[in-house]
């Protein structure tokens, strides 16, 4: 049966250096034995286990893509992404933790924070002892994340921080840092006279008067993820708190946005290659009318177009990844990633749980869990529409967002 | 304080497990993975590594080409050195080849204070490699323990039929380790990137001194493989209210159980 899974490995690495198959290959191994078991039981209490982000913060998981002067690990982006690639194939919450921890959380802070803020944030968000969020939406700011209502003002050396925040990522673990929320802190005019809304980014740290973690989500998927609702009611925070330059607050998180649908993609390519597995498993062991469903051409047939979409989504990923590595432009390449990815995921895990019956539509079985989770995949990071308005962009065509 | 680890290569133990016309594993019958128990060996040298830093941990392997892959991930978990012995010759070892051999490259890494290995390989399953390997270097040995203490000897929990004993031995010493010692760690990735780095020596019989028809030893020969029997269908026991004596029954038949302790029940 192993014979049967490792053929369903399929090589799609040919551009990857032995050490990133040595990772890859630590992540697989990792997620099997320590993620998956406690996959169904996490997914069912709506409850992050912090013992496996522990162990992954162990194996330097969370400081990948950071030099090691900063407590990284010194790898690079493409690394970063193979091990949100394999820790998906079995678990979609707990590699978006990692993926988020990493991308909106300690990514901000290394690119745009003071030496202070570094020196005090960054060993602890690295080493996986600390996780943090990343404030940007709102109820009226999605997609359109320049609509932010949040204000922070300047009262002598200190920013109040008033608004509300939504789907923030692990903003309330116990082990939650600090948020980063984005803010209006003033208005400007731009050239033609227009009147713009200034957008900075703020740290707000866990348990700061009148910064409140709501009540988490109940969501369809991704559910031991953890995810809150915010409120901010005259939050004070030492001016210093202010996260890169005032009134880049928007600007820099667009630039984050660019890099984590590599991670996204590469944890859709995930997704949708646990489900081949799953599928090709099920599919040898299943027997109907006394053959197994693997020699009925149609379920045959459907897992070879599985097979395909895993295969396109990894080398869209990778190109993006190993481009942005390589200091070369990657907007586009992120783009359609993302895209071809997350339809990937949830296709497979549509056809995957069509495969499995009436078993795949049990949450104790991997190919639901992944049913459930894949469709965020299409909206989070970027929804699918907005892919295509960048893809079209990209070519020129002059479309409204 | 030196420690060399045994390493062995084996066929994954959940995939498909072969032997070619002659005998031989068949390797393309499934993946090579670093034995299971190699792994927990390696664990019990490199928490004694994390609380003494001053100890070198080298791990030895003799097998094919690909067991290079199995010391690179031993190296990436940790340990400092690794040693490969590589020869044509040893095709087809039998278990006093093996022990002849790894004794000699032992012996050639020298200044051992230490030897860990699995009580017995996932794929050979013979389990006295460790005692032959005491017998050739004159170590003290102990055998089949559940964990190991490290100090200035060596003791550990060894199994008995009415439960546990406690033996320690001075060093040098070898010593093999059963499946209840810890799990061994994840390499991570430093691990990964700096095992690169580190030396892995590959040495031939010669290089050891070893003469490569091992002229002193008897050695075993393959006369002939079969297939393993299909498994046969269970017995089903339906409880009509001698289930419990039926079960009994059938447990002590298979040897299960001893009529002594059947008549108990």
């Amino acid at each position: 049966m192993t014979q049967t899974l490792a053929r369903t490995r399929q090589d799609d690495g040919f551009d990857l250096t032995e050490d990133e198959r040595d990772l890859s290959a630590m992540v697989r191994e990792f997620a099997e034995e320590v993620v998956a078991p406690r996959s169904y039981e996490a997914d069912r209490e709506h409850e992050l286990p912090l013992d496996v982000v522990a162990q992954m913060g162990e194996l330097g998981l969370f400081g990948l893509p950071f030099p090691e002067e900063v407590g990284g690990q010194g790898g690079d982006y493409m690394a970063f992404c193979l091990a949100v690639e394999g820790l998906a194939r079995v678990d979609q919450s707990i590699a978006i933790t990692l993926e988020a921890a990493v991308g909106l959380g300690a990514m901000p802070v290394f690119r745009h924070g003071t030496e202070q803020q570094k020196q005090e944030l960054l060993p602890a968000l690295l080493a996986g002892k600390a996780l943090a969020g990343f404030g940007l939406t709102e109820t009226g700011a999605g997609s359109d994340a320049g609509a932010t209502r949040t204000t922070a003002v300047l009262d002598g050396d200190e920013w109040v921080v008033t608004g509300s925040k939504q789907f923030i990522t692990n903003s309330g673990t116990p082990i939650t840092s600090h948020v980063a929320v984005t803010a209006v802190t003033g208005r400007t005019t731009d050239a033609s006279g227009r009147e713009r809304r200034e957008i900075s980014t703020i740290i707000v740290p866990t348990g700061t008067p009148g910064f409140t973690v709501e009540p988490a989500y109940d969501k369809v998927g991704w559910r031991a993820s953890d995810t809150h609702p915010l409120t901010l009611d005259g939050v004070r925070v030492p001016a210093s708190n202010l996260l890169g330059e005032r009134g880049r607050g928007y600007a820099n998180f667009l630039s984050a946005l660019d890099e984590g649908r590599i991670a996204v993609a590469a944890l859709a390519t995930g997704a949708a290659q646990g489900c081949l597995e799953e599928a090709v498993r099920y599919a040898n062991e299943r027997v109907v009318f006394d053959v197994p469903i693997a020699q009925h051409q149609h379920i045959a047939f459907t897992i070879a177009r599985m097979r395909s979409r895993v295969h396109t989504a990894r080398l869209s990923w990778h190109d993006a990844a190993r481009r942005r590595d390589a200091g070369a432009s990657f907007k586009e390449q992120a783009a359609i990633a993302k895209l071809v990815a997350s339809d990937a995921a949830m296709l497979n895990a549509r056809d995957a749980t069509q495969v499995f019956g009436g078993y795949g539509f049990m949450n104790e079985s991997l190919v639901g869990r992944h049913y459930r989770d894949s469709k965020i995949l299409e909206i989070g990071e970027g929804t699918s529409e907005v892919q295509l308005m960048l893809i079209a962009r990209s070519l020129g065509l002059g479309v409204q967002a | 304080m030196k420690i060399v680890v045994l390493i062995k290569q084996v066929p994954d133990t959940y995939g498909e497990r072969k032997l070619t016309s002659e005998g031989l594993v068949d390797r393309d019958a499934s993946d090579a993975i670093i034995d299971e128990i190699s792994e927990r060996a390696l664990e019990v040298a490199l928490q004694r590594k994390d609380s003494d830093k001053a100890t070198e941990v080298v791990v030895l392997s003799m097998g094919p080409a690909e067991a290079k892959d199995a010391l690179r991930k031993a190296l990436s978990m940790g340990a400092d050195a690794a040693f490969h012995v590589l020869d044509d010759a040893l095709v087809a070892s039998d278990i006093g080849w093996t022990a002849t051999t790894l004794a000699a490259a032992i012996r050639h890494i020298g200044d051992v204070d230490l030897v860990i290995a699995g009580d017995a390989t996932t794929d050979g399953r013979g389990g006295v490699v460790p005692a032959m390997i005491a017998e050739h270097l004159g170590l003290s040995h102990l055998a089949a323990v559940d964990g190991l203490e490290i100090g200035a000897a060596v003791s550990g929990s060894q199994a008995t039929e009415s439960g546990s004993r406690t033996v320690h031995a001075p060093l040098p010493a070898i010593v093999s380790i059963t499946e209840s010692a810890d799990e061994a760690r994840f390499p991570n990735f430093k691990g990964i990137m700096t095992a690169k780095r580190k030396p892995l020596t590959v040495v031939s019989l010669a290089d050891l001194g070893v003469d490569p028809s091992f002229p002193e030893l008897a050695r075993s020969v393959i006369v002939s493989t079969a297939e393993r029997p299909p498994r046969e269908g269970g017995r089903k026991v339906v409880d009509e209210g001698n289930a419990a004596a039926e079960l009994v029954e059938f447990l002590a038949s298979q040897r299960l159980i001893s009529a002594g302790s059947a008549k108990g029940v």
